[in-house]
């Protein structure tokens, strides 16, 4: 990727004339989202989900005069996760448990709010939360804890459509920002601790009328099926809770799957369980898959899929490929032909013992650890949802990691009801008289230390799946990461610290305690001529930008 | 910069700004009292409807049905305040036939105020309202949509009534249309500020601090101002929605409340 004539120019306009790109976002906009760096058009910054803005204002060399230009307080105790938004000078951000907001993105003050109620019935596993939005023209689209998709003007934040996908009640909930692609929205649903039945579906983006609907776990008609033994594909999981990722020229959406169910007790699921744990390539217009493929069969430790899928376009093995990277919660880093799903390579980038490897297809070689042995990476993973960052410019693959962190798992019979965890497991951690980790921790303390392993933001070189560099932290990191067009990443962590590093060597330049866990990801645009870097840590969003 | 408050002149806006200021804000009346100070007509002509059509079948008509309930009479086994009655309604009676009702806030006003005054209300002869004519009335003559929208659909420089009805009170909505200036919600009021570079911006005011001000301008823009680079800073008391108090008969404007009653909000 380069910083095109046409990047430029559309930039230097922007900055001219301010209002005169206060266009409807249309999807041709949304195509070429890299192409007007002020703006952060979808949740991970473009369709190619690199979470890389060609902004570079802010550089190694002045980062260290960053300074806070506002903070926006959450009304809300809930863990903030959100990655807003920003059209022309507006941000977008959502906030627990369903509320949409748009401010001033110069000095955080409100417009508008839109509150949605709702359903006292949903439970969502893992924190009543929400990561963000999607635009089309005017309009806002945001995905609800008690599973509704609702469509919201962005002008005056009123809800223009509201259509239910799944009933809460039996544990279908959604977290995710969704996806346009050209008149759709497209979104899955979360649900993979009740024994939900994980769906992909598409709406129009002007009615709410839904389009397709895919089916991740197949039922006895369809493909894959013969992976499941009997009834146990009926809560057999595969949620999908995180944003999917668009190649406009193969015309295909990309989507991570979530645990089969029940999570840990594999015994009572026999089967490579698909499409579990997978990626899976859509066509946007119909929902016809074209490739899976399966990170983890038959997973009995929660090795969840979802992560972002990145692409990117470069040379392997001396030839211009399509390709689709994915740092997995099960440890490994891979590389696939996005084309096809075809593997091309695999490499662990934390410690891992519950494969010895990865086969020529790509399948890991299982070595199951006897029972009471400690299982590398542990319940959380080696990483998460956690949106991961590519730069074009340094060709490198940064991922937040978690390292030396394993759990003792043990699968215990789980007993499906509707509405109630569906998990089967009776983990413990390695390290006496800690409990079990958490995937987040909310308080000021680090109680967990070493039974947490520690954290780490790792660059990994795509070519071979090797580290070039690590920044260590000591406790885990639940960030997302952001790079820049002047070699900036930028990262939080649970221990609250906003950090930027070197993009190219991992060096520390910069860093600020915001206070409170980073659970999200970092995002970046401009107005007026000045840079702005957004991160949510604890209830509140904070925005900085160069001191005058 | 001044920053003052003068009557409305109509050259100084534009003519879209109906602020109705229906769509955001209180709308129902203080629950923390034994007994609303006030009930108005439009709410216990709204409650009458509501009534006619949800309790009559276990009330009767004269609310009188129940055994130790007189709702005429002021008659009851367990209600004293307001605020009970709403419980009751939202709630039930566990153990008999009242079961609970989902009514929003200006519902659950409407029904309160009707059975405070079913003594002195003749329901039968109530203006009952079509909500169907007053969408009409909405669309056609009475041009709301040309500064309103509903749910998305027509212009934003006045608010969005999707969900009025949920919002406001029967009696609150008639009040308003038949003198919109001295019911305006203030936050929807229309501004007016001049850049020290003498540009003019026209809006409706969606928020406002010390130093700042966001509005929707007259081209739909969200803007937000800094108050320091602004020459003149007007909010303006008035607003350039015409009262409909003389332009519909008594039938029109119970039509058109029906309506606006009727928007609930996308659900």
């Amino acid at each position: 990727m380069k910083y095109s004539q046409r990047t430029s120019f559309l930039l230097a306009l922007s900055l001219l004339i301010p209002f005169a790109l206060r266009a409807q976002v249309t999807s041709e906009r949304l195509l070429h989202a890299t192409d007007e760096p002020q703006n952060w058009l979808t949740y991970s910054g473009s369709y190619a989900s690199q979470r890389h803005s060609l902004l570079k204002q802010v550089d190694p060399s002045n980062v260290k005069n960053l300074e806070l230009k506002w903070v926006f307080q959450a009304q809300s105790l809930q863990k903030f996760e959100t990655t807003p938004l920003v059209i022309d000078g507006i941000m977008y951000l959502t906030q627990s448990p369903n509320d949409v907001i748009a401010v001033d993105a110069k000095t955080g003050r409100a417009f508008w709010v839109y509150h949605y109620a709702t359903s006292p019935a949903s439970r969502p596993c893992c924190g009543i939360v929400n990561r963000g939005l999607a635009i089309l023209g005017d309009t806002l689209f945001m995905a609800t804890v008690d599973a509704h998709l609702i469509a919201i003007d962005s002008k005056d934040g009123h809800a223009i459509w509201n259509v239910k996908l799944a009933e809460a009640s039996a544990g279908y909930a959604m977290t995710m920002a969704p996806l346009v692609v050209k008149d759709k929205v497209i979104l899955g649903v979360a649900g993979g601790e009740f024994g939900v039945r994980g769906f992909i579906s598409a709406f129009e983006a002007q009615s709410g009328k839904q389009v397709w609907k895919f089916d991740t776990i197949p039922d006895p008609d369809q493909p894959g099926h013969d992976t499941w033994r009997g009834g146990d594909w009926e809560h057999g999981g595969g949620a999908v809770w995180m944003t999917g990722s668009y190649d406009p020229e193969l015309n295909l959406t990309y989507w991570g799957t979530g645990n089969p169910g029940p999570d840990w007790n594999a015994e009572q699921r026999p089967g490579d369980n698909l499409y579990s744990d997978s990626v899976l390539a859509l066509d946007p217009d119909t929902g016809k898959m074209k490739w899976y493929f399966q990170f983890t069969p038959h997973d009995p430790y929660d090795y969840d899929s979802v992560q972002v899928p990145v692409l990117v376009n470069s040379n392997w093995n001396g030839a211009p490929r399509k390709l689709l990277m994915w740092g997995n919660r099960n440890g490994f880093f891979y590389v696939l032909d996005r084309s096809t799903g075809k593997f091309l390579n695999g490499k662990p980038f934390v410690k891992v013992n519950w494969a010895s490897g990865l086969d020529a297809n790509g399948r890991p070689i299982a070595t199951p650890q006897p029972a009471g042995a400690t299982t590398y990476p542990g319940i959380q993973g080696a990483t998460n949802w956690y949106s991961p960052s590519y730069s074009p410019r340094t060709g490198l693959f940064y991922i937040s990691a978690w390292e030396n962190y394993g759990t003792i798992f043990a699968g215990v019979k789980a007993d499906y009801v509707a509405g109630t965890r569906f998990t089967g497991g009776a983990n413990m951690s390695p390290v006496a008289g800690a409990e079990n980790p958490t995937g987040t921790r909310t308080g000021p303390v680090n109680t967990y230390t070493e039974a947490m392993g520690s954290g780490a933001v790792v660059a990994i070189d795509p070519a071979t799946g090797d580290k070039k560099w690590k920044y260590e932290m000591h406790d885990v990191n639940t960030s997302g990461i952001l790079t820049t067009e002047s070699d900036l990443l930028f990262v939080g962590g649970r221990e609250g610290y906003f950090q930027a590093l070197d993009a190219r060597t991992g060096t520390l330049l910069w860093k600020q305690n915001l206070g409170g866990e980073i659970i999200a990801g970092p995002m970046t645009y401009q107005v007026d001529g000045k840079q702005y870097v957004t991160i949510a840590s604890g209830n509140g969003l904070f925005t900085f930008a160069l001191r005058e | 910069m001044k920053i003052r408050c003068y009557p409305f002149r109509a050259i100084a806006l534009f003519a879209a700004v109906c602020a109705l200021s229906l769509a955001q804000g209180p709308g129902v009346q203080a629950q923390g009292q034994d007994r609303a100070p006030e009930y108005y007509k439009a709410d216990i002509q709204y409650g009458a409807q509501i009534f006619a059509s949800q309790c009559t079948a276990c009330h009767g008509t004269s609310g009188d049905l129940i055994p130790g309930v007189n709702f005429r009479a002021g008659v009851f086994k367990r209600v004293v305040t307001d605020n009970d009655l709403r419980a009751t309604i939202t709630t039930g009676v566990p153990g008999t036939e009242m079961r609970p009702f989902t009514f929003g806030a200006s519902e659950l006003t409407g029904i309160v105020s009707y059975l405070r005054n079913m003594n002195s209300t003749d329901a039968k002869n109530a203006m009952i309202g079509n909500a169907g004519r007053g969408k009409e009335l909405f669309n056609g003559v009475g041009n709301c949509a040309s500064c309103h929208a509903v749910n998305g659909k027509g212009p934003r420089v006045a608010p969005d009534l999707g969900d009025v009805g949920a919002v406001r009170t029967a009696d609150l909505l008639h009040r308003k249309l038949v003198d919109p200036a001295d019911n305006l919600l203030p936050v929807n009021r229309s501004v007016r500020a001049v850049t020290k570079e003498g540009k003019t911006i026209n809006g409706r005011r969606l928020n406002e601090d010390t130093y700042s001000v966001q509005l929707v301008d007259e081209q739909e823009h969200l803007v937000s101002l800094t108050k320091s680079d602004l020459r003149e800073f007007t909010v303006l008391k008035t607003t350039p929605m015409p009262s409909y108090k003389d332009k519909f008969n008594a039938q029109e404007l119970a039509d058109i409340e029906a309506y606006l009653l009727s928007l609930k909000g996308v659900k």
